[in-house]
């Protein structure tokens, strides 16, 4: 791996001017920001909401994230798409 | 699992982006309404796309109508607003409005010149949930802003760029280019640097209302734009991470005209200050428009029902050469509002495109450009600075 912004203790939030909310009429998450949107896929979805709703630590959000999907083996993606989402600056790492 | 988000592209423009769409047969939807407040601002800038004849309108909408089409316009899947003008900060009831939009989950943009703004205000419009603050800057230097604003801007504009990040937004620039500016585009970029923004738009004139009346004074030389676009490549590199430059070459100087609004009706609706409700801010001046107003129709019959909206809605509108053109379903035949000023007919293909029979119309713009710009300044036709004055003269009411 070249240049992770990410590790297990790195906490990640919403870059500065976006914001994630749930859009019924697209009937999918999505983030807003200056002038645009992005229209989320449903796994997208689910780690962006918990990075925008509380402040943790990737291991944490990743710990999470298999309680909710029966321990599935998620790692390698949630790694995969913080890294995708920190180079199109929806989100930074504190 | 699949973790990509599809993203919607920003499209920039001189007066606000349109919102990108990847598709263009989704499910037809406002996604952008842009809320032209108020007609009345305090700079006479020559390139302001509002209509030539905006001192005409009185009867501005209430907070409680303004409202109702937040309202309606929300509950129809529009995620994005533009609080726009004219100047926005001269309503009174401004705050209530952003608290308003954001209470009914808008992303909330207010479009402003940063006169009327101070710190306390940047702030308490954060309270409110206001978004994002977009600054207009006319030039980089004092001397350059405030001619071409008519005023006496500058400082107060940089003051206000900073407490705009002061509390706690992004720092978005807009500089609004032409052929008297265009030539500063490193102090420009420098500036930008200098107050730290996240995002510079440089936003190339669009040539309608004003700026078309000023046209021969605005419209750029290709060599300058060859070296503008040079140095916002060199910027971008070096600002990679830290500041978003947004850059796009003026449409005359292309070949192929740009997707207008996404296409006509498709995802974005302008109400204007006395309640008009537009494809596109500039559809005013077509001839043959019905006009509807927000004040006895409802938005959703505007929007599907109108003919307004219908009118130049997909393409069966089209005539030769974009009905069978394979690349009309990426610009749509370009923008209607441009073929109408250039060719007299509306549904022409736009003429900045080289298939276009009138092509020659633009290139001879862009040659009266170069003439004009080859005059000394005692002879150059004067840019006339929008004011109501200006307005009512040229209008004739």
């Amino acid at each position: 791996m070249t240049n992770r912004v990410f590790n297990a203790d790195s906490v990640p939030v919403l870059a500065l001017g976006y914001r994630f909310q749930w859009e019924p009429m697209q009937d999918c998450y999505v983030l807003l920001y200056p002038e645009g949107m992005v229209k989320l896929n449903p796994a997208a979805g689910e780690i962006l909401k918990r990075i925008s709703e509380k402040k943790q630590t990737v291991s944490e959000l990743i710990a999470e994230l298999k309680v909710a999907f029966d321990g599935a083996d998620l790692d390698d993606d949630v790694y995969q798409f913080l890294e995708e989402a920190h180079g199109n600056d929806w989100i930074r790492a504190e | 699992m699949a973790t990509t988000g599809s993203e919607q592209n920003k499209a920039p423009g001189s007066t606000g982006g349109a919102l990108g769409m990847n598709v263009r047969d989704a499910i037809r939807q406002p996604l952008w309404l842009l809320a032209e407040l108020t007609y009345a601002c305090p700079l006479q800038c020559p390139y302001c796309s509002n209509p030539m004849d905006f001192a005409k309108i009185k009867s501005e909408l209430t907070t409680e109508e303004w409202i109702d089409v937040f309202k309606q316009a929300r509950a129809m899947g529009a995620t994005q607003l533009g609080l726009s003008g004219g100047e926005p900060l001269v309503r009174p009831d401004i705050i209530e409005l952003i608290r308003a939009a954001r209470d009914l989950g808008f992303y909330t943009n207010l479009i402003t010149s940063g006169i009327g703004l101070d710190a306390s205000k940047a702030k308490a419009f954060k309270e409110a949930g206001l978004d994002h603050i977009q600054v207009s800057f006319q030039a980089s230097s004092e001397d350059l802003n405030n001619l071409i604003a008519g005023t006496d801007a500058f400082q107060h504009k940089i003051e206000m760029a900073k407490a705009v990040k002061a509390a706690g937004y992004p720092m978005v620039l807009c500089f609004v280019t032409h052929r008297q500016n265009i030539d500063k585009i490193d102090e420009i970029l420098d500036l930008a640097i200098n107050l730290d923004a996240d995002y510079v738009e440089l936003a190339t004139t669009q040539y309608y209302g004003w700026a078309m009346h000023n046209r021969d004074q605005l419209l750029p030389m290709k060599e300058q734009l060859v070296r503008a676009e040079r140095i916002a490549h060199e910027y971008q590199e070096q600002q990679k991470g830290k500041m978003k430059i947004y850059y796009v070459v003026p449409d005359y100087y292309e070949d192929r005209p740009k997707a207008c609004m996404n296409g006509w009706g498709n995802v974005f609706l302008t109400v204007t200050p006395d309640g008009t409700a537009l494809p596109c801010h500039a559809a005013r001046e077509l001839p043959g428009m019905t006009l509807p107003n927000v004040r006895d129709t409802s938005v959703k019959e505007i929007w599907e029902d109108s003919n307004d909206f219908n009118r130049f809605r997909g393409f069966d509108w089209m005539k030769e050469p974009c009905r069978s053109c394979d690349e009309k379903v990426k610009d749509f035949g370009g923008c209607r509002c441009q073929a109408y000023m250039l060719t007299g007919d509306p549904a022409m293909a736009d003429p900045v495109c080289s298939k276009s029979p009138d092509r020659h119309v633009v290139d001879e713009a862009i040659e009266r450009g170069r003439r004009e710009s080859e005059k000394s300044t005692e002879v150059a036709k004067p840019l006339v600075f929008r004011n109501p004055k200006n307005s009512k003269q040229i209008s004739g009411f």
